[in-house]
């Protein structure tokens, strides 16, 4: 057993790809049985279809848009979350780092648009030149971000810092306006038409009425997120900077005596943070098809609630929350309107994300898979 | 012998409070050295001081002929300098193979590693049988063995230990001992912080008592050990 979990193929790749799975089905399954469940409760309700028989035509397609956002949700967590676990602070400036990797995307394409190769060019391609970019931009900004703004308060009270992250966060949205309107005149960038991962594929179950449809972006978004996951995992396990990254997390006076540089971990932790933010703004932006410098905020508040739903500091709690969450937010987004019979709209899905996020930090402040966390002196 | 180093009337602060007035002390190469003294009485800050994690507002570290008063901890580890913290230090969510290779964080040949690893486990067999085990899952003694062992994979020049037998029973303050001896006569040089005063004063040849953030006393440590006022408040003797 103890060599099984010693092989770096099943440490570094089966075991962070099992692990994915098991979330991503059970989060999956749990939900869709209190949602078949509240189907039954609710039958009255509706009096001019069958509920159940509803709930169920939708389910499959309802999982997979609420696995594909989730997955976007995670990737931002462990940005928030990695930042937490060596410095023990909320870095509210990490939504802001995410909306500028979705804007850097886009602006990239829109340039190959504008230079007429975008259509000529194979759509992957763009899509990784893309993240690379935004990635390199966002884990930048995230470095410089965290020069400025928090190094120099490292030794004041808690409150400080967090108050310069959301002070940050206003400066960059602003900031990023203001670039915006100089360069084009105006602040919503438009994701432009290009390749085929609008199309969908189309998976016909034969046990189902209807068929199964996957649209191309959210394959793509879901593996990208994979991916980087799995990388994530071998650079925090497999690595001696994840390790120096863990050690600092866990005693920093420590780990200075270990020899370890802790500026330069506290650095390549919010690099790395900040990159897994830029990538996984490219992804939304796929899905959103239009951001302005104000499209981090909500996104980013979901993911920080991810963060703390899954145990604020845990890598493995921000994987687990922001699937959750991404389901949870589809699952109300599709049902809100069905089970009220039009009472109650789509609009109205965030009310559970946040709603849970009260009820964790009221009965289970650790998260789901965090441990009590005492204060460090 | 060579001076390898040396405090000058340092003074140390922990925000207004003044923790050292003016600690001077030198540690010559291939000597163990004690500090004795009281609670409160400064000897971790002292030891802070020397590794960085502190730094002095008056006076001056030197270590090697270099001025290390204002370099950063991780600096003054590559320099040479371990550091056993009080407490262990021990990182509780890294296995015991993880907490050694930390260790080794400034050593970069990976056969030099392993070989001092094995050593490592040769001096501490027990914890080669919890290799794949968390730091915070070890006993108290074990978490001490793993704190030296973690200490002895940097190979330092000088290797400070800050009270290594606190909360230990008998017979493994006699192994921790032992092993800071051989280490000694293997040629590592040692400043130790030690509440138990009577063992470290047996095995250092020279020794410092600190009282209320200065030096009130030195001397050898075989003399330090008749000395009256030694005796009766360190030692018990009446």
């Amino acid at each position: 057993m103890k060599q099984i979990a010693e092989n770096p193929v099943y440490k570094f790749f089966l075991f962070p790809i099992g692990q994915i799975i098991v979330f991503s089905l059970g989060a999956s399954l749990v939900l869709s049985l209190i949602t078949v469940l509240l189907a039954y409760i609710f039958k009255f309700n509706v009096t001019d279809f069958d509920l159940v028989e509803r709930t169920l035509l939708i389910l499959p397609q309802v999982v997979i848009n609420g696995l594909t956002i989730g997955f976007v949700y995670s990737t931002i967590a462990l940005g928030y979350t990695m930042v937490y676990g060596v410095l023990e602070f909320i870095n509210f400036s990490h939504s802001e780092i995410f909306m500028v990797g979705g804007i850097v995307g886009i602006q990239l394409m829109a340039y190959f648009e504008h230079i007429g190769v975008l259509s000529t060019m194979n759509e992957y391609l763009v899509i990784g030149l893309a993240i690379i970019l935004a990635m390199a931009i966002s884990g930048g900004l995230a470095v410089t971000v965290e020069r400025v703004a928090y190094k120099p308060l490292r030794g004041a009270p808690r409150l400080v810092p967090l108050i310069s992250a959301i002070g940050m966060s206003f400066f960059l949205q602003d900031f990023v306006r203001l670039i915006l309107s100089l360069t084009t005149g105006e602040f919503n960038v438009i994701l432009p038409k290009f390749g085929t991962f609008d199309e969908f594929w189309v998976i016909a179950i034969p046990a189902m009425a209807n068929p199964l449809r996957i649209q191309i972006k959210s394959a793509i978004m879901v593996g990208v997120t994979i991916f980087m996951l799995v990388l994530l995992n071998f650079l925090v396990n497999g690595t001696k900077v994840g390790k120096a990254i863990r050690a600092v997390a866990q005693d920093r006076s420590s780990a200075s005596l270990m020899g370890i540089n802790v500026n330069q971990i506290i650095s390549i932790t919010f690099l790395i943070g900040g990159a897994l933010g830029g990538a996984a703004g490219v992804l939304f932006a796929l899905k959103a098809t239009k951001l302005d410098p104000f499209s981090g905020f909500f996104p980013g508040l979901k993911a920080f609630t991810a963060a703390v739903l899954g145990g604020i500091g845990n890598l493995t709690g921000a994987l687990l929350g922001g699937l959750v969450l991404g389901l949870l937010e589809a699952f109300s987004a599709s049902y809100l309107g069905i089970f009220t019979n039009g009472a109650f709209g789509a609009e109205y899905k965030d009310i559970f994300a946040f709603a849970i996020l009260i009820a964790v930090l009221i009965f289970r402040p650790s998260g789901l898979l965090g441990e009590t966390v005492g204060q460090k002196a | 012998m060579a001076k390898l180093l040396e405090l000058t009337n340092v003074h140390s602060y922990y925000g207004h409070i003044h923790a050292l007035k003016g600690v001077s002390l030198e540690v010559n190469e291939g000597e163990i050295v004690t500090l004795i003294g009281s609670n409160g009485a400064g000897k971790s800050t002292t030891l802070r001081t020397i590794s960085g994690i502190l730094h002095a507002r008056e006076g001056t570290v030197m270590f090697n002929g270099k001025d290390i008063t204002h370099t950063t901890p991780h600096q003054i580890v590559d320099m040479g300098v371990g550091h056993v913290p009080e407490g262990r230090g021990i990182f509780p969510k890294l296995t015991v193979q993880e907490n050694l290779d930390m260790g080794a964080y400034t050593v970069n040949d990976s056969k030099l590693i392993k070989e001092r690893m094995e050593l490592v486990y040769e001096t501490f067999p027990r914890l080669k049988e919890r290799v794949s085990q968390y730091g915070g899952t070890l006993s108290g003694g074990e978490q001490q063995m793993l704190a030296i062992g973690r200490g002895l994979m940097l190979n330092p020049h000088i290797l400070m230990l800050d009270e290594p037998s606190m909360g230990l029973a008998p017979v493994l303050v006699d192994l921790i001992f032992d092993t800071i001896k051989r280490l000694n006569e293997q040629g590592t040089t040692i400043l130790l912080v030690e509440q138990n005063a009577l063992m470290a004063l047996s095995i250092a040849h020279r020794g410092y008592v600190l009282q209320t953030g200065s030096i009130a006393l030195t001397d050898d440590a075989a003399k330090l050990k008749k000395n009256e006022m030694v005796q009766k408040t360190y030692l018990g003797i009446e």
